[in-house]
C-alpha cells in the first residue's frame, strides 16, 4: 500500500504509523459531562467504507496527516496535513442502523 | 582543536573489495562535516528562513519539497515542510545560523554530534541504495542537490544527491556502525572500495 504524502510524494506504508480515528471532536476541557467524555474515549463509528483517520509520516517528514481511507478496499481518497484548513476532527457519520453501533442504546438492556 | 572521532570505529576498514568479476562499482566513504544543522521555520516564515540560509551559506534553495543545493564544502536540502538540513565541512555553522535566524523566524538545532555522514559514489550507487530504500533514485525523480527523508527499518536516513552518481546519507550516529556494515554487505555484489 502506498500513501502519497503531501510533501514527500508516494511512500511505502512501512514509513507511516497510524494515529487513530479522526472523527472524534474533543470535548471542551472544562466539560464535566461524563457521557460526552465516555463517548470521546470509547465510541467509534467503525464504518465499512470511507474513514477519516490520522497517520504520521514517522519514517519521512514526520508530519501528521489526515487521511480518508476505505476500510473495505484500503483505497485512499485524500491525504492532507493535519491542522490544515478543513482537516479538523468531525463528528462521526451516521452509519446504517444496526450495522455499526458499538454499544447498547441508552435505557435499553444489552 | 579537539580531533573528532569517527563513530564507525573498527567497522571502518579502508581498502578495495571487488566483486567476483573483479569490478568495483562504488566507493563508500565518510565525509565527516564539522557542522550538521537542522533549521525549521514557523508556519508562514519559510521564505525568511530560506533567505537566512542563503545569507549564511550562499546556497539559494528553491521553495519546493525536497529542494536542495550543493556547493563544494556546503550543502542544504529540505526534509519536511519548512525544515532543512544544512551542512558545512567547517565547524561553527549552528552559531552563525542561530545569529541569522531570529526567534520569530524559526529554530536552529545543532546535530553535528548526533549524525554521521556517509557517501556513496559510483555507477552502482543508485543500485545499492535501491536495496535499502523504497525510493526512485533515478536522476529525473531525484535530481542532483535534492534531498529525501526516509528510513531503513527503524534507522532514519536523510539523503541528498550530491552529484550525478553520488549520494550523501545522514544517519543517527548511534546507528552508524550497524548501518555502515549493512551498506558494505549490500555493496559486495557490485564491488566497492572504502576510503
Amino acid at each position: 500500500m502506498l500513501i502519497t504524502c503531501p510533501y514527500c510524494g508516494p511512500r511505502d506504508l512501512a514509513e507511516f504509523s497510524y494515529q487513530g480515528d479522526a472523527n472524534r471532536p474533543r470535548p471542551d476541557q472544562h466539560d464535566t459531562d461524563q457521557a460526552r467524555w465516555n463517548a470521546y474515549v470509547y465510541d467509534r463509528a467503525n464504518p465499512a467504507g470511507p474513514h477519516r483517520e490520522y497517520w504520521q509520516h514517522a519514517g519521512g517528514c514526520r508530519k501528521h496527516l489526515l487521511i480518508v481511507r476505505s476500510t473495505l478496499t484500503h483505497a485512499i481518497e485524500s491525504v492532507a496535513f493535519a491542522g490544515a484548513p478543513g482537516a479538523t476532527p468531525q463528528a462521526p457519520r451516521r452509519a446504517a442502523k444496526g450495522r455499526t453501533k458499538t454499544g447498547p442504546a441508552k435505557g435499553k438492556k444489552p | 582543536m579537539v580531533e573528532p572521532v569517527s563513530p564507525l570505529g573498527a567497522a571502518w576498514k579502508p581498502g578495495a573489495y571487488p566483486n567476483t568479476a573483479g569490478e568495483t562499482g562504488l566507493v563508500l566513504s565518510e565525509t565527516r562535516p564539522g557542522s550538521i544543522v537542522q533549521v525549521a521555520a514557523w508556519p508562514g516564515r519559510e521564505k525568511t528562513l530560506i533567505a537566512a540560509i542563503k545569507s549564511v551559506t550562499g546556497l539559494a534553495l528553491a521553495d519546493g519539497a525536497g529542494a536542495g543545493r550543493v556547493d563544494g564544502a556546503k550543502a542544504a536540502f529540505g526534509i519536511a515542510p519548512g525544515t532543512f538540513v544544512v551542512v558545512d565541512q567547517k565547524e561553527g555553522l549552528a552559531a552563525t545560523l542561530g545569529a541569522a535566524i531570529g526567534v520569530d523566524t524559526g529554530t536552529v538545532t545543532d546535530l553535528s554530534h548526533g549524525r554521521t555522514a556517509l557517501r556513496l559514489a559510483g555507477p552502482k550507487a543508485e543500485w545499492v541504495l535501491a536495496k535499502f530504500f523504497a525510493l526512485d533514485f533515478s536522476q529525473t525523480a531525484f535530481p542532483p542537490g535534492a534531498g529525501r527523508a526516509t528510513s531503513h527499518h527503524d534507522i532514519f536516513a536523510q539523503i541528498q544527491r550530491s552529484g550525478a552518481e553520488q549520494f550523501d546519507l545522514y544517519v543517527f550516529r548511534s546507528f552508524a556502525r550497524a548501518f555502515w556494515t549493512a551498506l558494505c554487505h549490500a555493496s559486495e555484489e557490485a564491488g566497492y572500495r572504502v576510503g
